[in-house]
């Protein structure tokens, strides 16, 4: 039995060494503010989009982009860095910003997201955007490419650690227990789930429509080891996902349930499911701007 | 209770002794792994009917198992081949082709990573196991996909040097082979190119058109009749994407009617690739398209399935007479 495994529940454990100075704290709740910020400015480009989607990860792609991966500022191909999947691909206007934040987008081809030719879209594509490590779209594949890619670095002796952020809706999909289970049984320890768990998906809440819960229990009796964190506190999140990298005795891979609010820092987007996929007339975003630059998450 | 077995009496896993063509996917890859390339290999439950077991005996660390989960597997061969493997991933080709086809379509081909994917036992090779085995759509489904390759080797030592000649290929191929029982057409290290035909014989009243495990009964169909006085030409087709329109081109320049023969749905196959070739140039030559015509398979051991389908020599040349007889009537 490995020292991960005889500390479990390692929800429990000490984590102080790996808590984020107050500096950080602050940045990281800049950029999440930044990417809800952009999100509505390019949507309004696009005249329809996935808000909410995005609102309830922007702490996570925060904590992933500015604090957490170790991801080649300059280089976005380097063969060492660690990668970032998103089952979820609609929630790909969050990550842009970053990307051009970082130099591998353009501001103009920023500005023109979605519009005829335009790399952009409303899901990733590896061909066309440098620093989208796997393209998506059809959800439930994005564990298995991740998985691939966990496997081929450990293969090639590569220390990367592969993030894979996953909707709770695709928890429906198939080949996620597919992958699932091929994960624990070549023990893809590099290999990290994180679930965006904000309840909803297009038909309705996950609950109503095809329920998932209990969820830790799937996992776990799947062979993951599995931690449960507020997806919206930066503290906890950034403390847990720094644990969860930095532990090399794991012997199995590792899944994170976020739990988060589908349209997070937009009042009228948390209480109405159904902003799933839509659009804000300027005067209302103007009021979702006012929202986000005024509230601390 | 420990009565010796019958000499008669044999396991499942020494099915592939009996499969000498696919004995050369194995050993193709040993040799490339030898020769230095990154290669991985990944199979979903059937190893002992491909014939990985042998690479993985070789280089257990570069052979994936995926169980019974072939999406799964096609996808993580995508997510291998960003870390600059080349992975090659084998499962039935009723499952690759068309369970697997989103996963081809969106993981491998639209994300460009060069993985191969191979779908063995096609067409009705599997015989009396049935439909849900039987491959007769896979050509449709995968070269109807953006930047994926098709390959259809009509042999062993084809296919062996196919899987040499894919190391340093640029896009996602998907090679369609069959159970390894069929004979050989070529002698080992015949050198393979991608998207170039293999023209056998020349015809003037028709040319066969063949691929995968038809073009050995093609060429023994197309000698019958050339013995009776006809003249008739036989082309391999091995690459079916790009196809070798050039080829088809030359051929129907030089033969009155032309004729497809593939172990695969004539709606969708190769039939369909070289009538669009001949529409898309306004050739004024018939095509007579041989295969599966759009029915499920019945059930019975191949031999019995090819005879019945007239995909086999005797099959083929009965078919080729009636077209002969076509053009002669207009």
């Amino acid at each position: 039995m490995s020292a991960r495994e005889r500390t479990l529940p390692s929800d429990a454990r000490p984590a102080s060494n790996f808590r984020p100075t107050a500096e950080t704290l602050a940045l990281l709740r800049e950029k999440a503010r930044f990417v809800r910020l952009e999100t509505i400015r390019l949507i309004e480009v696009a005249k329809v989009g996935h808000y909410s989607s995005v609102f309830s990860a922007a702490e996570i792609f925060a904590a992933l982009y500015y604090d957490v991966m170790d991801i080649a500022h300059g280089d976005p191909r380097r063969p060492d860095r660690d990668r970032f999947l998103m089952g979820k691909g609609h929630a790909a206007v969050g990550l842009f910003p970053i990307l051009a934040e970082f130099g591998y987008i353009d501001r103009e081809t920023l500005d023109n997201y979605t519009r005829l030719g335009n790399p952009l879209g409303d899901h990733p594509d590896m061909r066309k955007v440098p620093g989208i490590d796997f393209s998506s779209g059809s959800i439930g594949h994005a564990l298995s490419a991740g998985l691939g890619m966990a496997l081929g670095g450990r293969m090639q002796d590569r220390a990367f650690n592969v993030f894979v952020m996953l909707g709770d809706g695709e928890m429906q999909e198939g080949q996620v227990w597919e992958a699932a289970i091929s994960a624990a049984h070549h023990k893809a320890s590099n290999l990290v789930a994180i679930i965006d768990r904000n309840g909803f998906q297009l038909d309705g809440a996950v609950d109503d429509v095809m329920g998932i819960e209990p969820l830790d229990e799937k996992w776990r009796a799947f062979g993951w080891e599995v931690h449960t964190v507020d997806g919206h506190d930066l503290d906890a999140l950034t403390t847990l996902l720094r644990q969860v990298k930095a532990d090399e005795a794991r012997t199995r891979p590792c899944c994170i349930i976020a739990r988060t609010l589908k349209g997070k820092g937009v009042s009228y987007m948390e209480t109405e499911p159904g902003w799933h996929l839509g659009y804000l007339d300027p005067s209302d975003a103007a009021r979702a701007v006012e929202e986000i630059m005024n509230r601390t998450i | 209770m420990n009565r010796p077995l019958s000499p008669n009496s044999w396991q499942y896993r020494e099915l592939n002794a009996k499969t000498p063509g696919l004995s050369h996917l194995s050993d193709a890859l040993i040799s490339l792994v030898e020769a230095g390339e990154p290669v991985v290999a990944g199979s979903a439950d059937l190893q002992y009917s491909n014939g990985l077991n042998k690479f993985a005996e070789h280089y257990p660390d570069r052979y994936i198992q995926f169980g019974i989960s072939e999406q799964n597997m096609v996808t993580a061969a995508a997510g291998l081949a960003t870390t600059g493997l080349k992975p090659y991933v084998a499962t039935f080709a009723s499952f690759l082709g068309l369970l697997c086809c989103e996963q081809i379509r969106m993981d491998v081909a639209y994300c460009a990573q060069p993985v191969r994917l191979i779908g063995h036992h096609t067409g009705i090779s599997l015989g009396f196991y049935g439909t849900s085995h039987h491959a007769t759509e896979d050509i449709a489904t995968m070269r109807a996909i953006a930047d994926l390759t098709v390959v259809s080797p009509a042999d062993g030592p084809q296919l062996a040097a196919a899987i040499k000649a894919s190391a340093d290929y640029p896009e996602p191929i998907y090679f369609r082979i069959g159970r390894g029982r069929e004979p050989d057409v070529y002698p080992l290290d015949t050198p393979f190119t991608f998207g170039k035909a293999i023209e056998h014989m020349v015809g003037e009243e028709i040319t066969i058109i063949a691929c995968g495990m038809t073009v050995h009964p093609a060429l023994e169909a197309a000698r019958t009749l050339n013995a009776q006085g006809h003249s008739v030409g036989v082309i391999d087709m091995p690459t079916i994407k790009p196809l070798d329109r050039a080829a088809i081109l030359a051929a129907a320049g030089r033969s009155q009617v032309l004729m497809s023969v593939e172990e695969h749905n004539v709606l969708g196959g190769l039939g369909s690739a070289i009538a669009e070739v001949l529409t898309d140039e306004g050739a004024g030559v018939r095509l007579v398209r041989h295969g599966i015509h759009d029915e499920y398979s019945l059930i019975a051991p191949p031999t019995h399935l090819y005879a019945h389908y007239r995909l086999d020599a005797a099959g083929i040349a009965e078919v080729a007479r009636c077209a002969m007889g076509i053009r002669k009537a207009a």
